[in-house]
Order: structure tokens, then sequence, then C-alpha cells
């Protein structure tokens, strides 16, 4: 069950001041990058739908923190955070969605689908619900062949009343695949609250319907979404043992940048409140207090990784417009 | 040489393919212990097992996603499709996922994919059953479609389809899954895919057909050559990409163009042969292209409904003798 966040004291084991670091530091780049991306939507430098991740950033880094460098990421449209967790250069992140030539997908992909083959970052799905069996493909392909890697699969709430969903938990748990599906319910697809999609709100518990373990976790503390992916990495890598999770968190912003304040659905006040467990803040502040970390490496966090993203953008700013050949470029594999 | 079903040969590529290359694997429903809901896997579970001959429940999305997935990965999965009126269940796995990941991942990721089964009018099977489907899928970039006619056709082009790099959609017919024909014993037999075929040399007019099609085709060709008029029959074997040099070819030299195709009209293969000819070849042409197509009308399932329904040998030589009579320059 979900376990409410109190405020973090100086409690339990002492933190691993290089844990600590590596967790914030992850966490602050992908804030600081969606924040310049949002910046860049309104000067018109970037088009189509952009959705910010922005007070989701524990899912990702708690979970990635629990990977192997070789194991693999699939995620659906929100995906920049997960991408960015995964190990993936700011600059060619920023310059795909620009539309730009030095794009990771040459400018062909945008924002909605990031891929990053060298750092087994499987996309970037913009149909809710379609890269769930994917998932399981690539979990299958790992058996197949006995190796020890996983893959954690992230998608909204949204793509929990889906047929995919349900056909794919199926699938791992009969088959047993090593996949970690990671469902980040942050109570809301587009305008529609989870009371009014699904029948069974505890999204967790569709694990047991299919007889994996699953488990509800504070989406907002990255030492918990950390501790509970970890369990299920272990489970999947030991004897490939799928695993559903359901990370309760919040999207401090609007649903893309046409639902600026995604204020017709919610209320100012849930916002505000919601924003009270900022996972960066709560990260922060356990921090400071467990002495892990002082104000001062806080504050070289924050300005190494604020160059970092400026750095990006001036990147992303430079590249030119991919050559007019790339239209028909990369439809097939040749050869 | 062996003569052999069309259903053999197929069986025949399948398997010569898993032992060349432990990458490949067979997914469907019932492809394994049941050998097959036509056959075609028939023993592939005993000589390769389980772990290669995987049966999947009812979740055509899914177990196409799976195949998707593991294709991602290096696997070159050959996903069986009960039939192909199945494969809407997994539409979007096919045309927005597989078909696009090579483009929108900049190059990155390809999806070495066969997704195979039968399609096209059968017997007395209705509207859900009998249908063509490769109608769907060749409009979409990012898809090879092939059509095989004979059990020739069958085994090299399902072979080279699964050394392909790219998704390919692989169309049978469960009304040929009988038919016999010679097929090479050669393990490294291929047919490319993009290759058309001239089944039948003539001068007159170019019949353009493909699978139960072309053998109405034959038939009329047969009998048009009793009353003088010589055609030339050009099977396309693969529907994308489109062997347009071939059909241009031929029509080049006979001036005249029909085209059979057993699906409903309507923004139909016919249609877009029709342009290309017009575009490419129109100086050429000294009558109107004709078409011969399904009616526009979903598949009945009385007797006569359905014949009303399907091209016919004598809707074929109709179509023939009116090209044939019309006065060109
Ligand atoms: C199959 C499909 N239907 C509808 C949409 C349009 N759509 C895009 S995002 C979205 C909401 C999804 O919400 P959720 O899965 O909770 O993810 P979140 O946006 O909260 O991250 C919808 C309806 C789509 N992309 N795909
Ligand atoms: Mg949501």
């Amino acid at each position: 069950m979900a376990k409410t966040m109190a405020p973090q004291k100086a409690t339990g084991p002492a933190l691993d001041p290089g844990l600590v670091r590596k967790l914030l530091t992850d966490m602050l780049l992908i804030r600081r990058f969606e924040e310049k991306a949002a910046e860049a939507y309104a000067l018109g430098k970037i088009g189509g739908f952009l959705h910010l991740y922005i007070g989701q950033e524990a899912v990702a880094v708690g979970a990635t923190s629990a990977l192997r460098p070789d194991d693999y990421v699939i995620s659906a449209y929100r995906e920049h955070g997960h991408c960015l967790a995964k190990g993936s250069d700011p600059k060619r992140m920023m310059a795909e969605l620009f539309g730009r030539r030095d794009g990771l997908s040459h400018g062909k992909g945008g924002s909605m689908h990031l891929f990053d083959k060298s750092v087994n970052f499987l996309g970037g799905h913009a149909i809710v619900g379609a890269h769930l069996p994917v998932a399981a493909g690539v979990a299958f392909a790992i058996k197949y062949e006995a190796r020890d890697q996983v893959i954690v699969c992230y998608f909204g709430d949204g793509a929990v009343p889906q047929g995919e969903f349900h056909e794919s938990l199926n699938l791992a748990a009969l088959w047993k695949l090593p996949v970690i599906y990671l469902c980040e319910n942050n109570r809301y697809a587009m305008g529609t609250s989870t009371d009014r999609a699904l029948a069974q709100t505890q999204i967790w518990k569709f694990g047991q319907t299919y007889g994996i373990p699953s488990e509800k976790v504070d989406g907002m503390d990255v030492f918990a979404v950390r501790d509970v992916v970890g369990r299920a990495v272990e489970r999947a890598r030991r004897d490939t043992t799928p695993s559903l999770i359901e990370a309760d968190t919040y999207r401090f912003r609007g649903h893309s940048m046409r639902d600026p304040a995604g204020a017709v659905y919610r209320t100012k006040e849930e916002v505000e409140h919601e924003k009270e467990r900022d996972p960066i803040a709560l990260l922060r502040q356990r921090a400071l207090a467990g002495g892990a970390l002082t104000e001062a490496d806080v504050r070289a966090i924050e300005k190494d990784v604020s160059d970092r993203i400026d750095e990006a953008v001036a990147f992303a700013d430079a590249s030119p417009e991919p050559p007019a050949e790339g239209l028909f470029t990369d439809i097939y594999k040749e050869g | 040489m062996a003569v052999m079903t069309y259903r053999e040969a197929l069986n025949q590529a399948l398997r010569e393919e898993m032992r060349r290359d432990p990458r490949v694997f067979v997914i469907g429903e019932e492809v394994g212990l049941y050998d097959g809901a036509y056959k075609v896997t028939q023993g592939l579970l005993k000589e390769f097992g389980a772990k290669r001959v995987v049966d999947t429940p009812i979740c055509e999305s899914g177990f196409t996603g799976v195949g998707i997935g593991a294709a991602m990965l290096g696997l070159r999965p050959v996903v069986e499709m009960m039939t192909f009126n199945f494969s809407l269940m997994a539409m979007d796995q096919i045309v927005n996922t597989a078909a696009k990941l090579h483009y929108m991942s900049g190059g990155q990721f390809s999806v070495p994919l066969v997704i195979r089964g039968p399609g096209g009018p059968a017997a007395q099977l209705a509207a859900q059953h009998s249908q063509s489907m490769e109608t769907y899928y060749y409009h979409v970039p990012g898809l090879k479609v092939v059509r095989p006619t004979t059990p020739m056709d069958a085994k090299g082009l399902l072979k080279s389809a699964i050394r392909d790099d790219n998704p390919v959609i692989f169309i049978e017919s469960e009304t040929l899954y009988h038919l016999k024909g010679e097929v090479p014993d050669d393990p490294d037999f291929l047919i490319p895919l993009g290759q058309a075929i001239v089944r039948r040399e003539g001068t007159d007019v170019t019949v353009v057909a493909y699978m139960g099609m072309m053998y109405r085709a034959l038939e009329a060709a047969e009998e048009l050559a009793k009353e003088g008029i010589s055609v030339e029959l050009v099977d396309p074997r693969t529907l994308r990409p489109m062997d347009t040099e071939t059909i241009i070819g031929s029509v080049r030299k006979t001036h005249r163009v029909v085209v059979v195709e057993a699906g409903a009209g309507f923004a139909g293969m016919g249609s877009e042969i029709a342009a290309f000819i017009t575009e490419q070849a129109f100086d050429d042409l000294d009558a109107p292209v004709e078409r011969v197509t399904g009616a526009n009308a979903p598949m009945p399932y009385a007797r006569n409904l359905e014949k009303l329904k399907t091209p016919t040998t004598e809707k074929i030589l109709a179509a023939v003798r009116r090209v044939c009579n019309a006065n060109g320059s």
C-alpha cells in the first residue's frame, strides 16, 4: 500500500554521499532540461507536442539507479526523464527536440520519439499502451538468449485500461519474462482522473490478478523507488520473474504545453498541495539534514547541472536542420 | 527440383531458415502443439522445441508486439497470423511501431520481422474471414508486402523475407495451400523481394495479377489464345516495393493493360498500377487501363452472391476483349 510521505527526518541508516550526489544530480538534470525545453517551446524552437516530466523525476532516477548500464529501458511519450536518467547525452536529446541534424534521431523523432541505442534506451512510443507488448518482446529475447539483463517499461495510468496492458501482463506472467512494468500513476490521463477511467484504481493489484509480484511505492521518494525497483530487478535477474510496480506520483505541469495550467480537471489547490511533495526538494532536505551533502555541495551541483543544460541548448541551437535527403533515409534498412 | 505443395514449400522454407539461423523463431496461435491451424508449421515443434516454436494465447496485438521487441534486440521472429483477418487486432503494432521504428530512431533500431499467414478470399467464409488484407499494409512506408502465387515463390520469397532486415507482411492463401508445383531443393534458393515475374509471354495485352487471380488470368489467357489474342501475364509477387519497371516494360510492348485483383476495387492495387502506368507510359497506351476487381461490397456468405463479389475468369475475358477492341492510335 501507499506509504504516505511524512517530512523526512534524518533517521534510518546514514545516506551514502556518493549515491545522494548522483541521485540529486540526475533529478536536477531532468528538471532543468524540462524547464529549458519549456522556454524553447515558448520561443517556437520546439514544435508539436511537448510533455514535461516535472514532478515525476524520482521515479526515473530511482528506478534507473537500480539498473546496470546494459539493462534496457522503454517508455511512452513523456520520456525525456527516462532517457536522461539512462545516461543519454542532453545535447543530442535537446537537438532532437529542436528537430536538428545532431539530434539522437537526426530530427526525425522529436520529443515523443527519443531513442538512444548507445545506452539501451528503446524509445519513445506515443500510442498509449503499445510499447508494453514490445517490452515483453525485449524480455523474451533476453530470456531466449539466456542473458541476465532486465527491462524496465515505464507507462502512465492511462495505459492501464488499454487491452495491451492486460495482454502484456498475461504474457509476461505466463512466460515468466524478465520485465518490470513500472506504472507512473500521476492520477491523470490528460484530463481523465483514474477514478473516471478504472474500475480498480489500485493499479498494483492487477499484478496480483496475473500472479506476479506487485507493489505500490511513493513515487516522490527516490530511495523508496530505488528500493522497490531494486528488488524487482533482483527477482528478474535471478529467475526472470516479472513485476508490476505502481509509483504514486504527480505531474506539476499540464498534460502538454497545450494544456499549460491543467486547470480544468484539477484544482489549483490540489496542484499546490502536491508540490509540497516535490521529490527534488524532499531529497535535498533529506541530504542536508542527514549531512550527506552541504549547502555548498548542493549549490555546486545546481551550477554544474545548469551549465550542462545551457550547453545542451546552445548545442541544439547551433546544430543545422537535417538535410533534405533525410526525408527518404532510414525508411528501410538496406543490405 | 522437387514437386511439393505450396504448404510444404512454406514449411520447408521455415525449417531451412530455422536450421540456418538460431535467431529465427516462430510464434503465434496453434503453431506448435496443434502443428499449425493450416499445418504450415507442421513438425517444427518436434524438430526445434518449444523455445523456438512458441504457442501464444489469442492476443494478436500482444504477440506481434513481442515479435517487434525481440526483433529490436536482433532476433528474427516469424509471427504467424492464424489468418490475416485477425492481423487488424495488431494493426497498430504493425503500422505504428514495426514500420516506423527504424525511421523514428534515425536508423538506430531495425525490425527484422516476418508476419505471415493466409489471407484473401476463401470459400464461403463470409465477411470477416474472406478478404484481401494486403490493401491495408501496402500503403505504409517501412513495410514490405509479399503475395506469393506459386509453391516456388512461396519458398523463395519466404526465405528472403526472413533474411530481410525490415518488417515484411507475407500473405499466403488458404485456397493455394494444396497447390502443387516444382520447388528447388537448394537451401540457398532465394527470390529477391521487389521482383515481378512474367509468367507467360504475350504481345497483345498485359494482364497483371497475383495469387488466385493469376490462375484465373492464366485460364483466360489460354482461352484468348484460341481467339488469336496473345496475353502477357505479369505477377508483381511483391506489392511493396513494387517492381514497376517490369510492368512498364510489358506495357511498352503490348500497349494494353488489364489489372486483376480480388479485393474491392476502390483505392485498390489496380488503382495504383493504373496510376503509375498512366504517369510513366501514357503515350504507349492504346486503350484505357481496365481493372477487374472484387465488387465494392463486403464478402457475402451465399454461394451465388460470393460469386458475384469475386472476379471470375469470364470477367477477365470480357475485360481483355474490351481493351483489345478499343481503337487506339
Ligand atoms: C492509443 C492512444 N489513444 C489516445 C492517445 C492520446 N493521448 C496521448 S497521451 C494521453 C493520456 C495518457 O495518460 P497517461 O498514460 O496517464 O500518461 P501521462 O500523460 O499521465 O504521462 C492520451 C489520451 C494516444 N496517444 N494513444
Ligand atoms: Mg497519467
